[in-house]
C-alpha cells in the first residue's frame, strides 16, 4: 500500500513539475509579447513586430510542450487520484471545465491566428490575437490556482452525511482569498522566468555582437519587467502569501523554517540543515525576530514550532520543504540584487557596455525556472499529509485499484517520453536563438 | 437535471468525435494520400490551425463529465488505468509532431516526424472506439463502485473482461474506419488536385469497409447487450439517431460530403447513448451500474455549472466559427498555377 501510494505521489509530482516547466514561460511570455505588439502598433516601428515575431517562435515551440504535457495532469486527477476526485470532483471540476470552456478555447483560436495568420489578417487583428493568447493563459492560470488554493484552504463546502464533500456556493469557491494571493504571486513569478529569459538572450546577443539591435531591445523591454517582477514577488506577493500560510497553515511554516521550538521573538533560519529526528537545526545562521515579524508583522510575535503538534500531522518531507522555501528565497533576494542593478545600469546607459552585468544576466536564465518550482514544491509539501488541508488525507485519496506495478509502468513510460521531448525541446530552442530575430520569417 | 447534463457531455463529445475526428482521420491516411514530402506538408496545413482548438473539446468534455459526474469520471479513469495512460502518450507524441514538424526543413526530421503523426493518429481512433465498446458491453464494478480492467485477458466476452476483446477490437476498427474516412472527406475538401482527387477514391473504398463495420458491430452489440434494444422500443422517438447515423452515411457514400460523415458521427454516438441512458457506466452481469443518478454531482453544483457552462458554451462555438472563416478554403496550390510557378 505505502509504495503504491508513494509511487501515485511521485507520479502527480514528476509530470506536473515537469508540465510547469512550460506554461510559466508561455504566461509571462504571452504578455511580453502582447507589449511588443502593442509597440509595434503605436510606433510603426517593425523591429518590434520582428522581435514580437522571434518571440512568438520560442512561444509556439514552448506552448505546443505546455499543451501536450497538460493533458495528462487532468486526467490523472481521475487515474492516479480516483478516490479524491469521487469526493471532489464536484468541486474543483467546476474549476477544471471552466478552465476547458473559457480559457483553452480562446487560447487555442488566438494562438493558431498568431502562429500561422501573420499574412491572413491585418496588423490589428494579429495584435489582437496576441492579446487573446495573453488573456486566455491568465485566465488557465487562474483556474488552476483556485483549484490548488482550495486544495490548500478549503472554503464554499460542507461534508455530507456520507463524507462526501458537496459545493455549497460556488462564488465562495471562487472568492477564497487563499485564490488571490497564491494567484498574484504565481503569475509574478511567471513574468519574473519570462523578462528574465528574454533578458538572457538579450545579454546573448550583446556579448556575442551578433543581432545586437535585438539585444538592446530585449533588454530595454526585459530588464524594467525583471526588476518590477523580481520585486512584486517578495512585496507584496510573497508577504502575503506567507502571512496566509501562518495564519491558515502554521505547521506548514515551522516545517518550512525548521523551527521547533515554540516561542516569542523568533529568528530567521538563513541557513542550516534540519534534523528532524534530532529536532533541531544544525549549523544555523540566524537573524533574530525576522520570523516573528515576516510571519505576523510585529518583532515578538509567537510563533508555533513543530514540537507543538503532533507528529502524524508534520509534512511528511520536512527537509525537502526546508530547502525547497530557502532556495526559493535565496534565489528572489539574488534576482531582486541582478535586476535592480540592471536597472540602474540601464537608466544611467551603462548596461550594454557592462560585461559585469551581462554576464549574470545570461547566465540567470535557468535559476527562475528553480525557483518557481522550489516554490511549487513548499505548497504543495507544506499541504502534506493533507491533500485537500484538513478534510482529506493524501494516503485516502488515491486509486487503490491501480496497483503499484502499473503505477511504475507508467511512472517510466512517462520519463522517458518526457526525456525524449527535453532533448528536442532543447535543440529547437538552441536551433531558433542560434537562428535569431533577423532570420525569422 | 441530471440528465440535462448527460445531454450536454454528449453534445460536447459528439463536438470533440466529430472535430478531432477529421484531423486524426486526415492523419491516419497521411501516408495514402500524401505521395511525397511537399503534398504531406499540404495535408498537414489543412488541419494545422486546427487541430489544437479540436482537442480542446477533449478536454472540456473532461472537465464537464468531472464535475458533472464526479464517480464515473473517478470509476473510469481508474478503471481504463492503463489503455488511458498509452492514449496519453499518443496525443503527447502527436501533437509534437504536428507542431514540430515544420520547425526544420530537413530530410530525415520531416519523414520521421510524419511517420509519428501518422502512426498516433491511427492508434488513437482504435482506443478510443475501443473504449467506447468497453462502455457498450460493460465492466466488472465492485460495491465501491470501482474495477479495474487489465489490457486483456483471453479476448473474450466473459466473466473477466480485458479492455481488449474481440467485440471491443471491433469497434476500434469500426472507429478507425470511419474516422479515416471523415479525415479523407475533409482533405477532399480542403485540398487540390491531385491530393483531393486521391482522397476521393480512398474515401470510397473506405466507406465499404466503415459499412460492413457498422453492420457487423450493430448486430454484435444487441447480441452482447441486447437490453439496448429496451429505451428504442419504450421510446421509438429515439430511431432518429440511427436513421441520421444510416442517413450520414448513404450521403457520405454516394455524395462524398463531409457534412454527412460528421451526421454518421453524431448519429452513431447519438445511438450509443441513448440506448444505454440512463446507465453511464453499463456493468458487466451481475454488477451494479453507474447511471446518471448515482454518478451525478450534487444538484446545486449542476445547477451553478449552468450558469456559466453555457455562456462558455457559447463563446467555444463563436471562437471556432471565426477560426474556421478566417483559415477558410484551400491549403496548398491548384496543380495549375504551382506547375506555372516553378515553370
Amino acid at each position: 500500500m505505502e509504495t503504491a501510494l508513494s509511487l501515485h505521489r511521485l507520479h502527480f509530482a514528476f509530470t506536473i513539475t515537469y508540465h510547469y516547466l512550460f506554461p510559466q514561460l508561455t504566461m509571462g511570455l504571452a504578455l511580453l509579447i502582447f507589449l511588443l505588439k502593442t509597440m509595434f502598433l503605436r510606433t510603426g516601428n517593425p523591429a518590434y513586430d520582428r522581435a514580437a515575431q522571434f518571440w512568438v517562435r520560442l512561444f509556439g515551440i514552448n506552448f505546443a510542450m505546455g499543451v501536450v504535457t497538460g493533458i495528462p495532469m487532468e486526467f490523472q486527477f481521475g487515474t492516479n487520484w480516483s478516490r479524491f476526485s469521487k469526493a471532489a470532483g464536484g468541486v474543483i471540476g467546476q474549476t477544471l471545465a471552466m478552465e476547458g470552456m473559457y480559457s483553452f478555447f480562446l487560447e487555442s483560436t488566438f494562438l493558431g491566428i498568431l502562429l500561422y495568420g501573420r499574412e491572413r489578417v491585418s496588423a490589428r487583428i494579429h495584435w489582437l490575437a496576441s492579446l487573446g493568447v495573453f488573456l486566455g493563459s491568465w485566465l488557465s492560470g487562474f483556474f488552476i490556482i483556485a483549484t490548488d488554493a482550495w486544495m490548500q484552504h478549503p472554503v464554499g463546502h460542507r461534508i455530507g452525511p456520507n463524507g462526501e464533500i458537496i459545493l455549497e456556493s460556488l462564488s465562495a469557491f471562487l472568492l477564497n482569498p487563499w485564490t488571490y494571493a497564491q494567484y498574484a504571486h504565481t503569475m509574478t513569478g511567471s513574468v519574473v522566468t519570462a523578462s528574465a529569459f528574454v533578458c538572457s538572450i538579450g545579454a546573448f546577443y550583446l556579448l556575442r555582437d551578433r543581432h545586437a539591435e535585438y539585444g538592446r531591445l530585449f533588454l530595454r523591454l526585459g530588464v524594467p519587467i525583471f526588476a518590477l517582477s523580481s520585486v512584486m514577488m517578495i512585496f507584496p506577493t510573497g508577504d502575503i502569501q506567507g502571512k496566509m500560510v501562518a495564519q491558515n497553515q502554521p505547521v506548514a511554516l515551522a516545517a518550512m523554517e525548521g523551527h521547533f521550538e515554540t516561542g516569542s521573538g523568533v529568528p530567521l533560519n538563513v541557513l542550516g540543515q534540519p534534523d528532524v529526528e534530532k529536532r533541531r537545526l544544525d549549523n544555523p545562521l540566524r537573524i533574530p525576530n525576522v520570523l516573528s515579524l515576516i510571519s505576523y508583522g510585529r518583532w515578538n510575535a509567537e510563533v508555533k514550532g513543530l514540537n507543538d503538534v503532533p507528529r502524524e500531522l508534520w509534512p511528511d518531507n520536512i527537509p525537502l520543504l526546508y530547502y525547497s522555501f530557502h532556495i526559493m528565497v535565496g534565489l528572489g533576494t539574488l534576482f531582486v540584487a541582478l535586476s535592480l542593478s540592471s536597472f540602474v545600469a540601464l537608466r544611467m546607459g551603462r548596461l550594454f557596455n557592462s560585461k559585469a552585468l551581462l554576464w549574470p544576466l545570461l547566465l540567470a536564465l535557468p535559476f527562475p525556472y528553480i525557483a518557481n518550482t522550489a516554490g511549487w514544491m513548499v505548497a504543495e509539501l507544506g499541504r502534506q499529509p493533507w491533500l485537500i488541508y484538513g478534510v482529506m488525507k493524501t494516503s485516502e485519496g488515491f486509486s487503490s485499484r491501480v496497483s503499484a506495478g502499473n503505477a511504475m509502468f507508467t511512472l517510466l513510460g512517462f520519463m522517458g517520453l518526457y526525456t525524449v521531448l527535453t532533448m528536442l525541446f532543447l535543440f529547437l530552442m538552441q536551433r531558433e536563438i542560434a537562428l535569431g530575430p533577423e532570420e525569422t520569417h | 437535471m441530471e440528465t440535462l447534463w448527460f445531454c450536454l457531455v454528449a453534445l460536447t463529445i459528439a463536438a470533440y468525435v466529430i472535430l478531432d475526428g477529421f484531423d486524426l482521420g486526415a492523419g491516419a491516411v497521411h501516408f495514402l494520400l500524401g505521395k511525397n514530402s511537399e503534398e504531406r506538408e499540404t495535408l498537414l496545413e489543412t488541419i494545422g490551425p486546427f487541430w489544437d482548438g479540436n482537442e480542446v473539446w477533449l478536454l472540456a468534455g473532461g472537465g464537464t463529465l468531472y464535475f458533472a459526474f464526479p464517480t464515473l469520471y473517478a470509476s473510469a479513469f481508474e478503471g481504463f488505468y492503463l489503455p488511458l495512460m498509452m492514449v496519453l502518450w499518443l496525443l503527447i507524441l502527436r501533437g509534437i509532431a504536428i507542431e514540430f514538424r515544420h520547425q526544420m526543413h530537413d530530410v530525415l526530421w520531416t519523414p520521421a516526424w510524419d511517420a509519428v503523426f501518422c502512426g498516433a493518429s491511427a492508434a488513437l481512433p482504435v482506443f478510443f472506439g475501443a473504449a467506447l465498446g468497453n462502455v457498450v458491453r460493460g465492466v466488472p464494478l465492485d460495491s465501491n463502485r470501482e474495477f479495474f480492467l487489465p489490457l486483456w485477458t483471453n479476448f473474450r466476452v466473459s466473466a473477466e473482461p480485458g479492455v481488449l476483446d474481440w467485440y471491443t477490437i471491433l469497434v476500434g476498427l469500426l472507429a478507425l474506419a470511419a474516422l479515416a474516412m471523415h479525415g479523407a472527406l475533409w482533405i477532399r475538401l480542403k485540398t487540390y488536385e491531385p491530393i483531393a482527387g486521391r482522397a476521393a477514391s480512398l474515401a470510397s473504398r473506405l466507406w465499404v469497409c466503415v459499412a460492413a463495420l457498422t453492420a457487423i458491430v450493430t448486430v454484435a452489440s444487441f447480441q452482447i447487450r441486447p437490453a439496448l434494444l429496451r429505451n428504442f422500443v419504450e421510446h421509438p422517438w429515439g430511431f432518429v439517431f440511427p436513421a441520421l447515423a444510416l442517413g450520414g452515411l448513404a450521403l457520405a457514400g454516394t455524395r462524398k460530403s463531409f457534412l454527412a460523415s460528421c451526421g454518421y458521427l453524431a448519429g452513431m454516438l447519438c445511438s450509443v447513448v441513448f440506448s444505454v441512458y440512463p446507465e453511464v457506466l453499463p456493468a458487466s452481469p451481475g454488477h451494479e451500474p453507474l447511471t446518471v443518478h448515482n454518478a451525478a454531482a450534487p444538484d446545486y453544483g449542476l445547477r451553478a455549472g449552468l450558469v456559466w457552462w453555457i455562456p462558455g458554451l457559447i463563446l467555444a462555438i463563436g471562437y471556432a466559427t471565426f477560426l474556421y472563416r478566417r483559415f477558410s478554403g484551400k491549403a496548398g496550390k491548384p496543380a495549375a498555377t504551382s506547375n506555372s510557378l516553378r515553370g
